[in-house]
């Protein structure tokens, strides 16, 4: 069901079936730990069922975040390595966020923010998930004063990681044509070429001679 | 269940004023340790008036039995045999809730109504909203708050709200044959201690004292010490209790911080596209893809 066939695979059936689990049990994840962290969030206890469901469910939804965001990390870490240039694309990301991309460095498959975001994810779910389970009174009983550090990293991390995620989804929003790529995994040339222009290249073997 | 005769003045999970028309007296337990004989009837008493049977025991060489507090026991007996100047001396202390005037509980429990706290000071956990995380055991400085494995709700301790709420002493106070523990306002506590206290001095414990941490702004559970510059040795009383400064930062400045992130960039997102308006692949570079995809 290809609209056009000049169009570019960008994600595989399973890489983005990957990112939906991740994505929608880091919402479960996220909505019944906010409930958990703030009385003004309590509320979202009643989507779970209960209060005492949320309690009980919030543990499991953050292991198959973590589990499946672990998998997708195993897949995309080589695509994800940081160089010179995306550093360069760092530095001046105020122009991008101004509207002005045009004269951004030329990027690969992802942009420099898109792979800082990436490890910091990864980051911040390996220490969701230690500080998780020391937490997690329903299997685990650790001495007290971890359970009161592993309280205060697993908020803090948990608000850190929502923040990215709301910019990240905020970016998919944003930059048109982008979503679809997660939905059926393709993208347009033109997409391609505005915004992650060597990956284009390497694509299409086109546009040689509009690189830097 | 909240009694109607004791005011609620703090509420677990809970961000604006409790009701606070009514003023109440506040109230106290002293536990005199010089007094105590260790004879248990205050631990049987609570089991009696609330109702709990808790699992028979082991012995695990001390008198201590059961051998820690759990949703059973709300109140426990612990021995501490201390040689001291080459002295034997026995110290008994009764362990239990000591009712934080500024309750570490209470601050973590983040369901709303789990926890809350009378007027007159009694701190006390509401099961049927108990969530059963545990962050109150996370909270509490003092080691006090047990879930059940059965029911998964915490228990504790609840200074017998009920007979206090009618104008009762609690079951322990009532029933210890010594006078070792004595139940009333606080203040009135504060005044028998010292006398307690000068008595002890007087018979050569220079050292006793009353043990009312201020850590946790006092607590409505208070103790006649023989060597109150000594705690720890009462089965490692904490010398200076306080809320956990890691439960303060949780539970203080992560909250709002967080919050105002989470806000500052919901607002900053939507503003940005509303005045940068949708970033949108240029008609020329469709032109140029064109192009390059026919040539």
């Amino acid at each position: 069901m290809r609209r056009d066939p000049n169009d570019l695979d960008r994600y595989t059936a399973s890489e983005r079936v990957i990112h939906w689990v991740v994505g929608i049990s880091f919402i479960l994840a996220g909505l019944s730990g906010l409930a958990l962290f703030h009385p003004a969030f309590w509320p979202f206890t009643m989507l779970f069922g209960s209060s005492i469901w949320t309690r009980i469910l919030h543990p499991y939804f953050g292991l198959l975040m973590g589990v499946a965001f672990l998998v997708m990390a195993v897949w995309f870490w080589r695509l994800n390595r940081m160089n010179r240039v995306d550093w360069e694309w760092l530095r001046r990301v105020g122009e991008m966020v101004n509207g002005n991309d045009e004269h951004m460095p030329e990027q690969g498959k992802y942009n420099g923010g898109q792979k800082l975001l990436f490890w910091l994810l990864l980051f911040g779910t390996i220490l969701l998930l230690f500080s998780g389970v020391v937490i997690w009174r329903a299997w685990f009983h650790f001495d007290i004063n971890q359970v009161r550090l592993a309280s205060v990293v697993h908020a803090a991390v948990a608000a850190v990681m929502i923040g990215l995620i709301m910019v990240h989804i905020y970016a998919s929003i944003w930059v048109k044509g982008t979503i679809r790529a997660m939905w059926y995994g393709t993208v347009t040339r033109a997409w391609a070429r505005q915004h992650h222009r060597a990956w284009y290249r390497y694509m299409t073997g086109l546009g040689n001679g509009q690189s830097r | 269940m909240a009694w109607q005769s004791l005011d609620i003045q703090r509420r677990s999970a809970t961000t604006t004023p409790a009701p606070g028309a009514r003023q109440a007296t506040e109230v106290a337990k002293l536990i005199d340790i010089s007094q105590c004989i260790g004879c248990k009837a205050c631990q049987v008493a609570c089991m009696e008036w609330n109702d709990l049977r808790g699992e028979v025991g082991h012995c695990a060489g001390v008198y201590d039995n059961p051998g820690d507090l759990d949703s059973q026991t709300w109140t426990l007996m612990r021995y501490t045999e201390l040689e001291n100047n080459g002295r034997l001396e026995w110290l008994i202390r009764k362990d239990g809730c000591m009712h934080c005037q500024d309750p570490g509980c209470l601050k973590a429990c983040p369901a709303p109504g789990a926890i809350v706290q009378y007027a007159n000071g009694i701190v006390d956990f509401h099961q049927e909203n108990c969530i059963g995380c545990g962050y109150c055991i996370t909270g509490c400085p003092f080691n006090i708050p047990r879930l059940s494995e059965k029911d998964h709700k915490a228990y504790k301790c609840s200074l017998c709200s009920d007979r206090v709420a009618v104008g009762q002493s609690p079951a322990c106070v009532k029933t210890c044959p010594t006078g070792a523990l004595h139940f009333g306002s606080k203040e009135a506590m504060k005044d028998h201690a010292e006398h307690r206290i000068a008595d002890l001095k007087s018979r050569g414990f220079s050292n006793a004292g009353l043990y009312d941490p201020p850590g946790v702004s006092g607590t409505h559970v208070m103790y006649v010490l023989q060597h109150a510059d000594h705690p720890e040795w009462y089965s490692g009383l904490p010398r200076d209790p306080k809320i956990s400064p890691w439960v303060g930062i949780w539970k203080g400045l992560a909250k709002p911080l967080a919050i105002g992130a989470m806000a500052a960039i919901t607002l900053a997102s939507l503003f940005h596209y509303i005045i940068k308006g949708p970033n949108e692949v240029s008609k020329e570079t469709e032109k140029e893809v064109e192009n390059e995809t026919r040539s």
